[in-house]
């Protein structure tokens, strides 16, 4: 692997940028492998590079059906945080912020981690007592955010209209660390970084059975590309991850919704952070090259189709033209779709399945990007170890039969 | 934005109405007998399926009434819509 650093950039940058090699090999699938990572996403890429470089599992490949990051982690809209209520999630994702924070020198590739800070808007009384008890929560688990009055958070974004509006912003939660990052870099950096420890990242790869031995355990995927045989499978699917599932007769409590963002035309820098308001459902935030990126809600029913209807988009603008008056005029450029896997707790599902050798990691639903290094992380242990990381222990699938459920979905009473 | 034909009414855009899910879920006869496994089922396991799925729809901004209707999921194109009661109609008869 070429390495990156200010050096060699200047050095191929003189030479006008010859010499750069591919950032990672176009591997064909091999017979077999010590284990299969089924998604090349950020989720996937991420645990076969933590299986590689933590756990000394180099025989490892992804199949990809498509291309890799080319789902959710190219549809989503880069959103960083770790407020959440529950002390396993706040756990969790805060462990997920740790690894973003020293990512790009992990990974030797620019994520472009940005903390400029998440603000969450309150506008109804309730709003506001649930948002302070994310605060105190928070604090009490060593998770920072911070209450702020309305002129407070005008303050720290001054583009947010506070008071001419149907509903007035009461305060809003503040997570300083919080912030966003470039998802296609994600993927990249971690298939690079996977890539140099020997992984096979293997596209247009898609799984059509799952095969099992005698005793049950998994010992090989059918693909498009032939039939690979493994003793360990890791499946981070997304919103297809029902359907591989099945292939081995495991039945997970998941929908597939689509979910919609879209971007606006570039503009020189105008948004200096990241806001979010769950009650008139919207997300905002400006990208380096300039443009509003936007997300809406899920669509009402489920689909494959990553697509979704107008009037789901056309809300989250009418909530954004509300919030920041001066975007009203903004044409958009691109909206699009992504196929999200929700569970009834909105919290999602790692580890094993019932079935020897096969492992997922699904369930992320509205917000999994954020969790990304921290979720490959604990999920790479899992595969490595057969045992959860004591991070992901409580995430089980069995929660639901045994109704330890970690309900984010009651906590902030709103789809997120 | 999906175009819906209310058994009752006909088509209508989807803003009228609200999903309710997978259709022909049976809540168990007796919730205390049954094992944690079959009430989870009962509770959060879905088909979630890529393909025809028998689902639930309320005409909330017309006739009020719950129908069901079966939707390809990879197009989103409805195959059939019928009310309460009915038996689904073999996706092989519908018309695409």
């Amino acid at each position: 692997m070429q390495r990156f650093s200010g050096l060699s950039l200047l050095r191929r940058g003189l030479a006008g940028q010859r010499g750069w090699q591919p950032q990672w090999r176009h591997a064909d699938p091999k017979p077999s492998y010590d284990a299969l990572i089924i998604g090349g996403g950020g989720h996937g890429l991420g645990t076969a590079y933590y299986l590689a470089s933590e756990h000394r599992l180099t025989n490892v490949a992804v199949l990809e059906k498509g291309w890799i990051g080319g789902g959710n982690t190219g549809r989503n809209t880069t959103i960083i945080r770790s407020n959440y209520l529950f002390p396993e999630s706040a756990a969790l994702y805060d462990h997920a912020l740790k690894l973003w924070e020293s990512l790009s020198q992990a990974l030797n590739y620019n994520v472009m981690f940005s903390q400029r800070g998440v603000l969450m808007l309150a506008h109804t009384v309730h709003d506001v007592q649930v948002a302070k008890r994310h605060v105190h929560a928070n604090r009490a688990a060593g998770v920072d955010n911070e209450w702020l009055t309305p002129r407070e958070a005008r303050a720290f974004c001054p583009l947010l209209n506070i008071g001419d509006i149907r509903y007035p912003v009461l305060g809003a939660a503040l997570q300083r660390r919080g912030g966003t990052a470039r998802h296609d870099a994600v993927a990249w950096g971690y298939a690079r970084a996977a890539d140099a420890l020997g992984v096979d990242i293997i596209e247009n790869c898609e799984v059509t059975g799952i095969r099992r031995n005698a005793d049950g355990a998994v010992e090989a995927a059918e693909t498009t590309r032939g039939t690979i045989r493994a003793p360990r499978i890791g499946v981070a699917a997304a919103g297809n991850t029902s359907v591989i599932l099945k292939m081995a007769d495991v039945e997970l409590p998941l929908e597939s919704y689509p979910l919609q963002a879209l971007v606006s035309e570039p503009v020189k820098p105008v948004f200096p952070c990241v806001v979010m308001s769950n009650t008139i459902h919207a997300y905002i935030s400006q990208s380096d090259k300039g443009e509003l990126v936007i997300g809406a809600g899920t669509d009402a029913y489920t689909s494959y189709t990553q697509r979704g209807g107008p009037h789901i988009t056309s809300h989250a603008l009418e909530a954004i033209c509300e919030l920041f008056p001066m975007f009203r005029r903004m044409r958009m450029l691109r909206c699009w779709g992504g196929i999200v896997d929700v569970t009834p707790d909105r919290s999602p599902i790692i580890g094993r399945t019932g079935v020897p050798g096969l492992y997922v990691n699904c369930g992320w639903g509205t917000g999994g990007f954020k969790a990304t290094p921290g979720s490959a992380h604990v999920f790479a242990w899992t595969i490595a170890r057969d045992e959860p990381h004591p991070l992901n222990a409580a995430f089980t699938l069995e929660r639901f039969r045994d109704g330890n459920l970690i309900d984010e979905a009651a906590a902030a009473a709103v789809a997120h | 934005m999906l175009l819906i034909e209310c058994p009752y009414c006909g088509e209508r855009p989807e803003p009228e109405f609200v999903y309710g899910g997978q259709a022909h879920v049976a809540r168990p006869r007796m919730p205390a007998e049954v094992s944690a496994e079959e009430w989870a089922r009962y509770l959060y396991l879905r088909d979630n399926a890529r393909g025809v799925h028998a689902e639930r729809w309320r005409h909330t901004h017309g006739c009020g009434r719950f129908f069901n209707a079966l939707r390809d999921t990879t197009s989103d194109q409805f195959l059939a819509t019928y009310k309460v009661g009915e038996a689904p109609p073999a996706t092989a008869q519908v018309s695409r």
